[in-house]
């Protein structure tokens, strides 16, 4: 019974976030936008064709994901400020971990969906070769990677919406603690796109997230409710 | 059982109390007026009640039940100062959303019978933004009510409301008196709100200096119960 | 009282650096294969293990607090977290400063290195949130959330740095401490790390006594505000 309301809540949040997000498109725009943007700027510091590009393609693609992704993140509990609305959802009979988790997947949708897209435009710009067998596994790492970020980030976008310099706080305590997904994510992306199968990075992922997704739902509560 | 029980809250803000030994007893069915200046705490304590917040001593017990609990917090209703509704969204779409974070049966058609009743039936389909502000308060009257709440809060309820608005939501107060539902309102002493009240309680530096039965006279001398209970 | 133990901690404490430094400016002999800079390890390695407990103590405090909600504990975290950021900084600037000399780099990406680095950037951030926040309470609770958070994610990093060098290659560098140590050579890392451990004992006394000040005036503040 508990875990059909909980499903029911993360659901009901989660849809409300993407039905918003979709009607204002503020957050996509802006992420997208600035996701060419990082990738046509690093191309003009080397030379996109030549074969190094090859040995941080996973890198860059990482790093620009982390960039624009932060524009999802922070608009993730910060659209609940206008008008009070964080205080009706904590008010709401949804559990702290519910609104959290509901607010994660929603989040994830939005990355995973400007991820998807601008990664043609990496392989475009930088002229890589893709094969059909790197697909699964590029997905898989897309998958973990993106969660990890989410989850440090949606978390770290509930502590820090009601502090003056959010824009500011935000980035400054949320990269040094996606340094491992990162890590790891960029590794196993270099590593596929040279061809070479997927190593133990994954389970690092997999660790990460577990980890991280277990203490956010822990404090999530902590932080929302004074 | 009582409506609402607070005993012996404290709330710290670092080492200075906010509220000091908040002691009050809501019985079913009654309206409070929760009086006192700005400062005094009242936003505070009505936050605490609402589950926003947590006291740092002491204990809230709605009709039984811990104020954080998932049960309790499906029967209170919430009016604060920011009308608690997202802009991008219709009317609509605003109370359905609200009827499923609340469990209701067939919250599309709850919605539908609640914009009917606060007059915005007509621009069901427009989006909040789009509203005028006479029109934004409605919509949040109709959002506080929408899940029939036992316990209402509000916090300072009309100020800043239209007439229209007011009429709305004073007309929704009186049915939920009839049906004997309780409420408690902070406020500036406006004759409004202390026409509605049945009990007042006066808040000065965190701490209830008075509670009682409301009198003929606070609503005709607004300022005698400061005067008689508070410390000037 | 408390100014006496602080003042006597602080005689102990540097008569022993003073003796320490003595023996190991003129006692001891240079290092065979790294001449006179090795000395540098006596200050690198003490300031690098008490930021590494001190950061550990940190997230020990915060879980206090978290579960007494009682600010001392915060008091204490945010102390022995400042401290131990000092002593990150010491043991990064004199890391980097040795590299320098022999290996012939500022820096290298080595697992050790990187990771405190990324230790560093963490509770760098815990420190900023902590002046981001006005009210005493909801600071502690934030903060908390993050030292804790960020001890975690700390270990992780290591862990996953490790793996990451494991990917690249790496130019192999000498192991640069215990091991081969002359027997007179590694006593002083000890005696240093009792000297220091007892100056960051003064630091954190002298904090909390910060932090105890600053909760009086921010309740005279707020009493002040509320008439």
């Amino acid at each position: 019974m508990f875990l059909r309301l909980f499903i029911h809540d993360v659901w009901t949040i989660a849809a409300k976030d993407l039905h918003s997000e979709l009607r204002t498109k503020d957050a996509w725009n802006a992420s997208i936008a600035f996701s060419v943007v990082i990738l046509l700027l690093f191309s003009f510091s080397f030379d996109p064709s030549s074969d190094q590009v090859r040995e941080f393609s996973g890198g860059l693609l990482w790093m620009t994901y982390a960039f624009a992704g932060a524009l999802v993140l922070n608009r993730s509990f910060a659209r609940e400020v206008q008008n009070d609305c964080l205080d009706a959802l904590i008010a709401s009979p949804v559990s702290s971990a519910a609104l959290f988790v509901g607010k994660a997947l929603a989040n994830f949708a939005m990355l995973f969906a400007v991820e998807l897209v601008s990664l043609p435009v990496f392989v475009l710009f930088y002229n890589l070769r893709w094969g059909a067998a790197q697909v699964g596994p590029m997905l898989l790492v897309l998958t973990l990677g993106t969660w990890g970020l989410t989850v440090i980030g949606t978390l770290f976008s509930a502590l820090t919406v009601n502090l003056k310099l959010r824009e500011l706080m935000l980035p400054t305590l949320v990269y040094p603690m996606m340094i491992p997904a990162l890590i790891a994510a960029m590794t196993l992306t270099t590593n596929l796109l040279a061809g070479q199968p997927l190593g133990i990075g994954i389970r690092f992922l997999v660790a990460f997230d577990i980890i991280f997704t277990v203490l956010a739902v822990v404090f999530v509560d902590t932080v929302l409710v004074g | 059982m009582n409506a609402l029980e607070i005993a012996d809250v404290w709330k710290y803000y670092g080492d200075f109390p906010a509220l000091r030994a908040v002691a009050l007893t809501i019985e079913p069915g009654s309206t409070m007026a929760l009086l006192g200046r700005n400062g005094a705490g009242k936003t505070t304590l009505l936050r605490i009640i609402a589950g926003l917040s947590r006291p740092s001593r002491g204990s809230i017990k709605i009709q039984g039940l811990d104020a954080r609990d998932e049960a309790t917090r499906r029967r209170i209703g919430i009016l604060g100062h920011g009308i608690a509704l997202y802009d991008e969204l219709s009317a609509i779409e605003n109370l359905t959303l609200f009827g499923r974070l609340y469990g209701l049966h067939n919250p599309r058609k709850r919605a539908d019978e609640m914009l009917e009743r606060v007059g915005l039936a007509r621009v069901r389909d427009g989006l909040a933004r789009e509203f005028s502000r006479g029109m934004r308060q409605r919509l949040a009257v109709g959002r506080a009510f929408l899940h029939d709440p036992e316990v209402l809060l509000l916090d300072e309820p009309f100020t800043a409301l239209d007439d229209r608005a007011i009429a709305v939501l004073q007309s929704m107060i009186q049915s939920m008196r009839e049906r004997g539902r309780t409420i408690i309102m902070s406020t500036h002493q406006l004759r409004e709100a202390l026409e509605l009240a049945s009990h007042v309680a006066l808040l000065q530096r965190g701490q209830i200096v008075h509670t009682g039965e409301r009198v003929q006279q606070m609503v005709e001398d607004t300022g005698w119960l400061y005067r008689t209970y508070g410390d000037n | 009282m408390r100014e006496k133990i602080i003042i006597g901690l602080a005689i102990f404490a540097g008569a022993l650096l003073a003796w320490n430094m003595n023996t190991i400016f003129t006692g001891l002999p240079d290092e065979l294969n790294q001449g006179a800079i090795y000395r540098i390890i006596y200050f690198h390695v003490p300031a690098n293990i008490l930021g590494m407990l001190g950061f550990g103590l940190g997230m020990v405090f915060s879980i206090g607090y978290l579960v007494t909600k009682d600010l001392r504990y915060d008091a204490l975290a945010a102390s022995v977290t400042e401290v131990s950021l000092v002593f990150a900084s010491i043991g990064l600037a004199t890391g980097s400063i040795w590299a320098r000399i022999i290996w012939g780099v500022w820096w290298a990406w080595d697992v050790r290195l990187t990771s405190w680095l990324v230790c560093w950037l963490i509770f760098g951030g815990y420190l900023m949130l902590r002046r981001a926040i006005d009210e005493p309470n909801q600071r502690a609770r934030f903060a908390a959330v993050v030292s804790v958070l960020g001890s975690v994610n700390a270990y992780i990093c290591y862990m996953s740095i490790k793996w990451w060098n494991t990917q690249h290659p790496q130019p192999v560098l000498t192991i640069r401490d215990g091991g081969g140590m002359a027997p007179g050579m590694e006593a002083p890392i000890y005696w240093n790390l009792l000297a220091l451990a007892c100056f960051s004992a003064i630091l954190v006394m002298v904090r909390m006594r910060q932090e105890s000040f600053a909760r009086e005036i921010d309740t005279l503040r707020r009493m002040a505000h509320a008439q």
